[in-house]
């Protein structure tokens, strides 16, 4: 952490998007997948300081957002019976389900807890023998393999009152969702970095090649994001299509290979649907039938809740990088931090709260 | 109930507290427990010439016309935490809040809600906290009350805590006064409080200790009123960080307010921890900071008197006041753009991956 401030020098960054905008010719479209980079480009301006032919699209890339309003309903139902102690990461509380969300729920008596990883919830199922503890397993590739580590712990020490609630999402898919989508702008991607981190890169070359797309792997910082971009539109410029590592300080070929061992041993790849969406084929994973004793949704019988989504909101088409956060009609009225319509502005990666708080006179 | 571990040392009499190592409903009855905690921990612990009156109410003699009060109440979990406790949180919070109106801080009230089986040694250990507190602040706990809940309806213990203190002649800090081309200045590193809290509470363990700055502002609040007749407003940036103290002078004075990201003071361990977070430094909480706007004629002189003081050696300009009709508060980052300074809706969360 202590070398995070080479990768915030303005003057390096000021000279990177120089050199973009000196190589960039035509007009493209760039999606950064995940949430964490689009918070980033916002809060540091980097939309602002490369060239205007360049756009940036938002990708499906939050946790929180993607996380089907179905799931988030299963999660409230559970979560407000007695005898129940629901584990969650902290950005789930605000997420509106159908007609409450989970913060509400813990106000109204319901005991509501955020942990900091599945293993806290494990700890937790082991201090509380006599109730039943349900973790909210949700996320991308980044943290599966926690979520993988605490279901095989709880096998392994006869924790029988612990259970997942699993909706884990896979990018490679979303990527392929969107290039096939009608309309699709997308001319190049940005993989987030973190998730090839645990699961490598080297799913990606069928994707970069298969549908003619430059995707370079990129870290958060601001130079990262500037590196990455520049990369991106030298490819374009050149009319090439392969996977480049600007992230190689994190994220091998390879990947972290003792942690796709324990999710292969614990998930298996399912039909996902992401909200807003809708189903991608084999997007997510779910637990394996040896570890369906922890599913939370066959232990407290909640598979047939049928959620309703907002009119209004239109978080779907800015998932899908169809529309921009400040296009939306609510954005900013109905639709607030304080007031989310969708997951979009709630989680702290979405790409509406991104432009709520710090781009909002710049996209008003 | 005979226990053998409560250690009570001098001057606190062991007699009979050391019978009930726990707080016990009897404790807020108002009878004779009720008066031996006041007798052997409250009035050694607070020690002033007030206290010993032991009356329903304290006779004081005030040295000015204007008098400014306040009161907050203290929750915090857990109630010691790295460089500090409650006991310190609930003298110095109200004693800042005084001095952020330029008051000087005289005298306080303390209200105590303790839950039953409530250690108390550790009541003893926060009583001391709040003397050695006040004593540092120059006030006096002038009055007080105890209540006892059952088992299960407290977290322990609360605090409340009121003030008064006395605002100078001829002066008006207030929110609302900012003005366009004032100088924004932070008397020292931010986020300090938050992170330390947090790293207790979640058991997140950090490669440097992360230790609370929870401190009372008035004696530098007093010099910097010395140095200085063009202070407009001051804030302490307790919930909701230096984003919400900002926030509202902006809109209170109906402008805006453009920061510098790189200008603002942050500890390396504090900036780590909100990176691995996700979380804003400039949304975290301080209990021993302060934001002032000063006239531009007098920013630098300010800023020198806070630098000479021990609890703002790493004061800095960190930005100015502007014209702007939609009171926003903006941040220069560094490669020269601008972003939002929002408010947060609620606590901050800290992110999944």
């Amino acid at each position: 952490m202590k070398h995070l401030s080479e990768y915030r020098d303005g003057a390096k960054a000021l000279k990177l998007a120089a050199e973009i905008a000196r190589i960039c010719k035509g007009n493209w479209a760039i999606m950064e997948v995940c949430g964490g980079q689009t918070h980033s480009i916002i809060r540091n301006g980097i939309d602002q300081i490369v060239p205007q032919n360049i756009e940036m699209i938002h990708g499906p890339g939050c946790p929180v957002c993607v996380t089907p309003i179905s799931v988030i309903d299963k999660a409230l139902e559970i979560a407000a019976r007695r005898n129940v102690l629901f584990c969650s990461f902290g950005d789930m509380l605000r997420v509106p389900g159908t007609t409450s969300d989970l913060y509400r729920i813990k106000g109204g008596g319901g005991d509501v807890r955020i942990v900091y990883s599945p293993l806290d919830a494990v700890k937790l199922a082991r201090k509380h023998p006599t109730r039943e503890v349900v973790f909210l397993a949700i996320g991308f590739e980044t943290t599966a393999p926690a979520n993988a580590m605490a279901v095989k712990i709880a096998q392994q020490q006869d924790i029988h009152n612990f259970s997942v609630l699993v909706s884990h999402v896979l990018v490679p898919p979303a990527i392929e969702a969107i290039m096939n989508s009608p309309g699709n702008r997308v001319q190049a991607f940005l993989a987030a970095g973190h998730v090839c981190s645990v699961m490598g890169f080297h799913q990606y070359h069928r994707l970069a090649s298969q549908y003619s797309i430059p995707i370079v792997v990129t870290g958060f910082e601001p130079l990262d994001l500037l590196d990455g971009i520049r990369r991106a539109v030298v490819q374009l410029e050149a009319g090439q299509s392969h996977v480049e590592n600007a992230f190689p300080r994190v994220v091998t070929e390879a990947g972290n290979e003792v942690a796709q061992a324990t999710i292969d041993e614990v998930f298996e790849t399912t039909d996902r649907a992401w909200r807003g969406i809708g189903v991608i084929p084999q997007s997510g994973w779910r637990l394996k039938p040896k570890y369906a004793e922890f599913d939370a949704e066959r232990r407290f019988a909640v598979e047939d809740i049928a959620p309703e989504e907002s009119n209004a909101c239109r978080a779907g088409e800015v998932l899908r990088g169809a529309l921009k956060p400040h296009q939306c009609e609510a954005f900013g009225k109905q639709c607030t931090p304080r007031t989310p319509l969708g997951a979009t502005m709630v989680s702290s990666e979405g790409a509406c709260a991104a432009y709520y708080n710090y781009g909002r006179f710049v996209h008003p | 109930m005979k226990p053998s571990t409560l250690n009570i040392a001098s001057p606190l009499c062991p007699v009979p507290l050391r019978d009930y190592p726990q707080v016990i409903l009897a404790h807020g009855g108002g009878g004779k427990l009720s008066a031996e905690l006041i007798e052997h921990i409250f009035a050694p612990a607070f020690a002033n010439e007030h206290v010993t009156l032991l009356s329903d109410s304290t006779p004081l003699c005030l040295p000015s016309q204007r008098i400014a009060v306040s009161t907050d109440s203290f929750v915090v979990q857990p109630l010691f935490f790295p460089g500090g406790s409650i006991g310190d949180l609930a003298v110095n919070g109200t004693v800042n809040d005084l001095a952020m109106s330029g008051a000087r801080p005289m005298y306080l009230t303390a209200g105590f809600i303790l839950e039953e089986g409530f250690e108390m040694e550790q009541l003893i250990r926060i009583a001391k906290d709040m003397g050695r507190a006040a004593r540092d602040a120059g006030v006096a706990i002038i009055a007080g009350d105890t209540k006892v809940v059952e088992r299960g309806h407290g977290d322990g213990c609360y605090i409340n805590t009121s003030g008064i203190g006395v605002l100078p002649a001829e002066r008006k800090i207030a929110v609302d006064q900012a003005k366009p081309g004032d100088a924004v200045i932070l008397s020292g590193s931010v986020g300090d409080h938050g992170v330390a809290i947090m790293s207790v509470r979640e058991g997140l363990d950090f490669e440097s200790p992360i230790l609370s700055d929870c401190a009372s502002l008035a004696d530098l609040v007093q010099k910097m009123l010395d140095t200085s007749t063009n202070i407009r407003a001051m804030r302490d940036p307790t919930r909701g960080g230096v984003a919400m103290s900002l926030n509202e002078i902006a809109a209170a004075s109906r402008c805006g307010i453009e920061l510098d990201d790189e200008c603002i003071p942050i500890k390396e361990p504090v900036r780590s921890a909100c990176e691995f977070l996700g979380l804003d430094p400039l949304l975290v909480a301080n209990e021993g900071k302060l934001i002032a706007i000063v006239a531009k004629s007098d920013a630098d002189q300010v800023l020198n008197t806070m630098r000479a003081h021990p609890l703002g050696c790493d004061a800095a300009i960190v930005g100015h006041v502007v014209e702007d009709d939609n009171q926003l508060v903006v941040s220069r980052t560094a490669v020269g753009t601008k972003r939002i300074v929002s408010i947060p809706v609620g606590e901050q969360l800290p992110r999944i991956c």
